[in-house]
């Protein structure tokens, strides 16, 4: 068994507290994660997956329970804090890169991603042929645009250096909001495919909230479904890769 | 000819107001008032100092320095007490008044017979107006000069990246808001010091001398990037600066024209009107190939 690296004990997170509409998004959840798991999760619309992943990243305090990063009770932290061990890469290409600066400048500033920012010189000429090399494993003609300013990328190709800005420097948890739910099939399934391999190339602990039933059966070693606030289901390893799309689709008419 | 080097020497004393103002509304994306009161604080303080005998040098330092503290007080109005940028700058300025008031004791200052910047023996050796020109000219190149340095540092990028993508800066742990208290407060330092020197040049201070600093700050911005289009960062530090002398040189064919001092305000918000609006009209009437030649040819 991997080292457990990061939990949540007994988290609650409720809304609308004291009145009629009271309601728990996250209701007493537990969960584990271990070193090395690539966790996709799926869930209906308001299962509070994004919640789950808001509470993770620190824009959400939970009501009660406990956040604990390598046996450190991180509760209390703040966002920029985490951001020394978890990135992100969000739904929208739009909130991942900044578009008035160039591919280059957002790679070097994911590059110094939760450290301190010096008054001295960011020292860029001399990354240009590395970040060059990077970016050209995107295979979308990203190494070729480093100077070009992100704003006016494509929409797969911003997409594709957000996630390279959230790997660039290893991060101890990485957090995958559907990331490839705005791009056509093809660029979507480019990015699933360099997803996939840069999780194993860097043996990185990821979790990917999904739609797509295929891609969480496909990827990952472990698999939750959300329901309600709940963890309704939490299967991994052998049991995962015998899961078929069928037995799928009957526990999610189940719960229903 | 001599007006044309006066409003070239005006043209840079102000760039430097330009160049604040760049800060908060371009990089940091949001419109500080707080300089219609900065720009007057920069320039009771800069007079009063010197009346009470402060040297000239030290005494545009401080004013930078009162100008950085009232920017830290709107920033923390912004981010701590999440008062919405607009109004904590309209508290500072209608603040700033009575401050200001208080420096001076008096609502106007001259500086008749006291040494200022641009009287040294050697500025006083140039021809009429060349002093402006001259002390302009170092005081914008060494901020320039600066800013560019700041913004190629780490902190720098961390700074540019906040205001364009607050959420992305937070998410690559960037602390927004100490980079926007420092944006605001950096930006009206800027500005108090461009007060402390156009007092300077104009040979007072007056309560009142803040009324339409945001427009002309603006339009210095918006005519530069209007005539030079798509630029780097540090170009632009430059536009701003050749648009602040431009803007200058516009006023001085305004007056030419017959109208009065009491107009400029009336005249400079319809030009920066007209200047802003250009980019709207542009793609309809290919305006930015006409005028471009026009300035070409003039």
């Amino acid at each position: 068994m991997t080292k457990t690296i990061f939990q949540l004990k007994d988290v609650v997170k409720t809304v609308n507290e004291d009145t009629p509409e009271e309601l728990n998004i996250l209701d007493h959840v537990n969960l584990d994660i271990h070193e090395g798991d690539f966790i996709t999760i799926l869930g209906s619309n308001g299962a509070g997956k994004s919640t789950l992943f808001n509470t993770i990243g620190g824009n959400l305090r939970p009501t009660s329970g406990q956040v604990i990063y390598k046996d450190k009770d991180i509760t209390n932290m703040s966002v920029v804090k985490r951001t020394s061990f978890l990135s992100r890469v969000f739904q929208d290409p739009k909130l991942g890169t900044a578009p008035r600066m160039t591919v280059a400048e957002n790679l070097l500033l994911a590059e110094k991603r939760g450290s301190h920012h010096h008054l001295t010189p960011r020292k860029l000429k001399g990354e240009m042929k590395r970040f060059e090399q990077i970016t050209a494993k995107m295979n979308n003609n990203l190494d070729h645009r480093l100077n070009t300013a992100t704003g006016s990328l494509s929409g797969g190709q911003r997409q594709a250096l957000s996630f390279l800005m959230a790997t660039i420097k290893k991060p101890g948890i990485l957090l995958l909001d559907e990331h490839t739910a705005a791009l056509d099939p093809k660029t979507s399934q480019n990015l699933m495919d360099i997803t996939d391999e840069t999780i194993k190339e860097q043996n990185l602990t990821c979790l990917m909230i999904t739609h797509h039933l295929e891609d969480a059966l496909k990827y990952g070693n472990r698999l939750l479904v959300l329901h309600q606030g709940k963890i309704s289901y939490d299967i991994s390893g052998e049991e995962k890769a015998k899961l078929t799309k069928e037995e799928l689709l009957t526990f999610f008419n189940d719960i229903q | 000819m001599s007006l044309i080097i006066s409003a070239i020497g005006q043209g840079l004393l102000w760039a430097v107001i330009g160049i604040g103002l760049y800060l908060t509304f371009r990089i940091l994306d949001f419109p500080d008032m707080t300089v219609e009161g900065t720009f007057p604080m920069g320039a009771a303080t800069a007079v009063t100092a010197i009346a009470h005998g402060v040297n000239p040098i030290l005494a545009t330092i401080l004013a930078f320095l009162v100008g950085c503290v009232a920017g830290l007080v709107t920033g923390l109005l912004y981010t701590k007490a999440k008062i919405p940028v607009l109004l904590a700058g309209i508290l500072v300025m209608t603040a700033s008044y009575s401050i200001d008031l208080r420096i001076m004791g008096k609502p106007n200052q001259s500086l008749l017979g006291l040494p200022t910047l641009l009287s040294g023996k050697f500025l006083q050796s140039l021809p009429p107006y060349f002093d402006g020109v001259f002390v302009g000219f170092i005081v914008i190149t060494v901020v320039t000069l600066i800013l560019i340095y700041f913004l190629q540092t780490d902190l720098g990028q961390a700074f540019i990246a906040t205001g364009d993508n607050e959420n992305m800066a937070e998410s690559l742990g960037i602390n927004t808001d100490n980079m926007k208290i420092m944006g605001v407060s950096v930006s009206n330092g800027l500005i108090a010091l461009g007060g402390a020197l156009v007092a300077q040049n104009n040979g007072y201070s007056d309560v009142n001398m803040g009324i339409g600093i945001i427009v002309v700050a603006l339009a210095s911005i918006i005519i530069g990037e209007v005539i030079f289009g798509d630029l780097t960062m540090n170009q632009r530090l430059v536009a701003v600066i050749v648009g602040s002398i431009l803007y200058r040189l516009v006023l001085l064919l305004v007056l030419q024209l017959g109208f009065n001092a009491n107009d400029l305000n009336l005249i400079s918000s319809i030009l920066l009107a007209i200047f802003m609006g250009i980019p709207a009209f542009e793609s309809r009437f290919h305006l930015k190939h006409v005028l471009k030649r026009g300035i070409k040819n003039d």
